[in-house]
């Protein structure tokens, strides 16, 4: 083993060989890149279910894959497998099985209200009530298909089962984090020496009823139902809160020696992640801000890079008030001065925050910025907030070389993860 | 499968216990490692009827949970992982050192919080036979939902509350997926310490037992146990089915130097763990899935008795494929014998694997089995000094492991 398939630690460098993604923009890398530079956003009002009354009336939605009737253990799946076969075709590197592990990011699974309802109208002759009558009804008749969609490892089972990965295949939740996670879970196994490909997937396709009320108590969620191309705006004066949108991100990762040696076409490197967990609240970040930083200066150290070595920030970049001046206020921590000439834009601008799937799929656009030499903007960026100054790309696309990027990622909970991802050696 | 060229030991230097037979690791030690007759299990067989459940021991969440505040946000589940994990890491020495707490990573094998079940029944009961989206989106759920307890229900928020409560802010992951997030979960800590990606892990998981909602979950697989309560391998003719009980298990995982450099006890040493997930078809049963998972391990196993602690949930055809893989082992040449945990505490899902690993690690350290749970040929007297335990852990739907867990010499 030669040292140019060795990072600056000596551990296994970490290969991207394939990339897919699904968003509200589109399905496969082309109609999202397309999109995403020339600014369009997938925002729309909600069809999926009434909302008259609600606060949010919009987001991010995946409508053209044809699940019907929705079921967001149905849909995270479907968009699970569009995603990571388009990354497994990408890569060429399996045909009927996946040579290695799944690491799934995927939202918690639960008991939809129309399934809830279903089961309760089932046993409609019960006497009994509430969950008792449920209960009842769950044990008279058959609900195999219910019980095969709402296990927590029923979107990964899934996935599984259609792209024969091996052994046990892994369902992470780091909350807005998870994507992110997934792929560390891969670069991990790879410089273990326990696998030499893994395959990385975010997904989520939360835009249901409840999800939407619980984020809308929380006063987390953007009101501007009005316009709602208009509605995510990272790092703007007036931002009022995320917009909520689904979607995957996949990645085939290899270790460099495996890609290099069967000839795959590498399409970046891993070279670090970085976590760390805060401790301050369950919604918010430590007003110091040391966990974020820690996070970045941990993924900056994992990579062996220096701060200035950053060419571009893909920023978490939620457009609530909160996540935009602390994530701002982190990167000036550890980029310092370099930070003024370094653009940081953020796709949730264009595609909303896909939650669980965030991390994948902006790891994706990382890549796809990489290769492209186009930096996409942050739209709706009208009135700069002062208390941010920042080169969000305002706009529209720019060509720029980009060698070396880092994707930000930070959830509820205090769990968050960075990535510092590079062009190919 | 690791190929690793520097493989550190990983030792267990904590555990936070606490279930239907006691509140921390000491009350286990007491009632199942004290060379006793067989312990008789806590249930309750009339709340939930039909299905009998292990309900949580007595114990007093302020010790480990002093704010108030803290535990307004919490319900129940996310309750007896807090005070498992801080039971745990006092054990290891770390509560209270912040320098090592900030170094100390988190994993957590999750299922997700309490519904508000209250609120569910008065939504179905508004909405009665009508089938309105609208009704529920505009009436009933904007009023009826609180914004605390959709926190209270995330899956990673057990670990976020941890994170608060015990200032462990290393790094934090979540596995998902059943017993497969337990298996992962203890997987995850393992493989990294051994490749000296992390030098300490807190890992584990919570269940919360004693609630309608969870029941739900399992019993549209029609997976639980109905009827008085039966033992494990007692249940296999009649259907199978398992019986929830409310666990909390938190191990503190270390490498032997990092230990050694802080001068921690160590309960004993995790030598192998090894997963997969067949498809519980014919030809890729559970029987063949664990006994490939044991050749991993061993390509002979070696001299000396084994005690196998079985993660069986009492679900088939699961159970009775891991006896026949437990019977072959038996027929070995070795002085061996088998006793399913589940019948003692209940099948704990997401934390079934972690607590089966730290049963076995005070197994190790007081030297005993615990007594047969149940009268039958298949758990046998065990009196040969204990050098090894391995702990099954078989999904009751999916996922197969296997650790090996012995002592330190």
């Amino acid at each position: 083993m030669t040292n140019a398939y060795r990072d600056s630690k000596g551990r296994p460098l970490v290969a991207v060989t394939g990339l897919g993604v699904v968003t509200s923009l589109g399905q496969g890398k082309e109609d999202n890149w397309a999109a995403l530079k020339t600014g369009r956003s997938g925002i729309r009002p909600i069809t999926r279910f009434p909302t008259d009354g609600l606060r949010t009336t919009i987001a991010g939605t995946v409508e053209f894959l044809g699940i019907e009737p929705y079921s967001a253990s149905a849909l995270s799946a479907a968009m699970a497998i569009a995603a990571a076969t388009e990354a497994i075709e990408q890569a060429r590197i399996a045909s009927s099985t996946f040579p290695g592990p799944l690491y799934l990011a995927t939202p918690p699974a639960e008991i939809e209200w129309p399934q809830r309802r279903a089961l309760y109208d089932a046993s409609s002759t019960s006497t009994e009530t509430g969950y008792k009558r449920l209960l009842a009804a769950a044990r008279g008749s058959e609900w195999r298909e219910l019980h095969a969609i709402s296990q927590f490892a029923s979107v990964a089972e899934c996935v599984a089962r259609r792209l024969g990965t091996r052994g046990l295949p892994v369902s992470v939740s780091t909350a807005c984090a998870s994507g992110a996670t997934a792929i560390q879970l891969g670069v991990e196994a790879i410089r273990r020496g326990d696998t030499t490909a893994a395959l990385c997937i975010g997904t989520d396709s939360s835009v249901q009823i409840e999800a939407l009320i619980r984020f809308s108590l929380l006063s987390a969620l953007s009101t501007r139902n009005d316009a709602p191309a208009e509605a995510s705006r990272p790092f703007s004066k007036e931002r009022d809160g995320f917009v909520m949108a689904e979607g995957a991100g996949a990645l085939v990762l290899e270790s460099y020696q495996a890609a290099i040696a069967r000839g795959a076409n590498v399409l970046g490197i891993v070279l670090g992640c970085g976590e760390k967990a805060d401790d301050y609240h369950r919604t918010r970040s430590k007003p110091d801000g040391t966990a974020i930083i820690g996070a970045i200066r941990n993924a900056v150290a994992d990579a062996g890079v220096d701060p200035g070595d950053i060419d571009y920030v893909n920023a978490h970049g939620t457009s609530t008030p909160e996540n935009d001046k602390m994530e701002y206020m982190s990167l000036r921590a550890v980029l310092g001065d370099h930070l003024t000439t370094t653009p940081a834009s953020s796709n949730k601008s264009m595609i909303g925050h896909t939650l669980s799937a965030s991390g994948a799929i902006e790891a994706v656009f990382s890549l796809l910025t990489i290769q492209n030499g186009v930096l996409p903007p942050t739209i709706n960026y009208v009135t700069p907030d002062p208390e941010i100054p920042i080169d969000a790309v305002a706009n529209s696309a720019r060509p720029a070389e980009v060698r070396t990027v880092l994707s930000n990622s930070f959830g509820f909970g205090g769990q968050n993860v960075c990535l510092v991802l590079g062009a190919p050696l | 499968m690791s190929n690793a060229t520097r493989r550190n030991d990983v030792w267990i230097t904590g555990i936070g216990l606490v279930s239907s037979l006691g509140a921390n690791a000491d009350e286990h030690v007491a009632r199942l490692f004290s060379g006793g007759p067989a312990v008789r299990p806590a249930l309750d067989e009339s709340r939930y009827a039909p299905y009998p459940i292990h309900p949580l021991a007595p114990l007093d969440f302020s010790s480990q949970i002093p704010k108030k505040s803290d535990q307004r946000q919490m319900e129940l589940w996310q309750r007896i992982g807090v005070h498992a994990a801080g039971l745990a890491l006092s054990d290891a020495g770390i509560a209270g050192n912040a320098d090592l707490l900030d170094r100390t990573h988190l994993v957590v094998a999750a299922g997700s919080g309490e519904r508000d079940t209250k609120v569910d029944c008065e939504v179905l009961d508004k909405l009665g036979p009508r089938d309105d989206a609208a009704l529920l989106a505009k009436e009933v759920l904007p009023s009826a939902l609180r914004p605390t307890l959709f926190l209270a229900q995330l899956s990673n928020m057990l670990a976020g509350n941890i994170s608060i409560v015990h200032n462990v802010t290393g790094s934090s992951r979540t596995f998902m997926g059943e017993e497969m997030a337990g298996l992962a979960a203890m997987e995850n800590a393992f493989r990294r310490i051994q490749a000296a990606q992390a030098d300490v892990i807190l890992v584990g998981g919570a269940l919360n037992a004693e609630r309608e909602d969870l029941l739900l979950g399992y019993e549209i697989g029609h997976n639980l146990w109905r009827g008085p309560f039966r033992q494990v391998w007692e249940r296999r003719g009649d259907g199978g089915g398992f019986i929830p009980g409310s666990v909390g298990a938190f191990i503190v995982l270390e490498s032997s130097a990092h230990a050694r450099a802080r001068c921690a006890k160590a309960y004993a040493k995790i030598s192998a763990i090894e997963t997969d997930r067949t498809s519980r078809e014919p030809g890729e049963t559970v029987l063949h899935a664990l006994t490939q998972l044991l050749s991993r391990i061993w390509s002979d196993i070696p001299d000396g008795p084994l005690l196998t602690f079985s993660g069986a949930s009492g679900t088939e055809p699961a159970t009775s494929e891991e006896l026949l893989f437990l019977s072959r082992l038996a027929s070995l040449d070795h002085e061996t014998a088998i006793r399913a945990f589940g019948s003692a505490v209940g099948h704990g899902v997401e934390a079934h694997f972690p607590m089966g690993i730290a049963l076995a690690a005070l197994a190790l350290k007081h030297g005993t089995a615990l007594a047969p749970t149940e009268p039958s040929e298949i758990e046998r007297p065990f009196s040969a000094a204990i050098e090894r335990v391995l702990v099954t852990g078989v999904g009751h739907w999916r996922g197969e492991g296997l650790a090996l867990i012995e002592a330190i010499q």
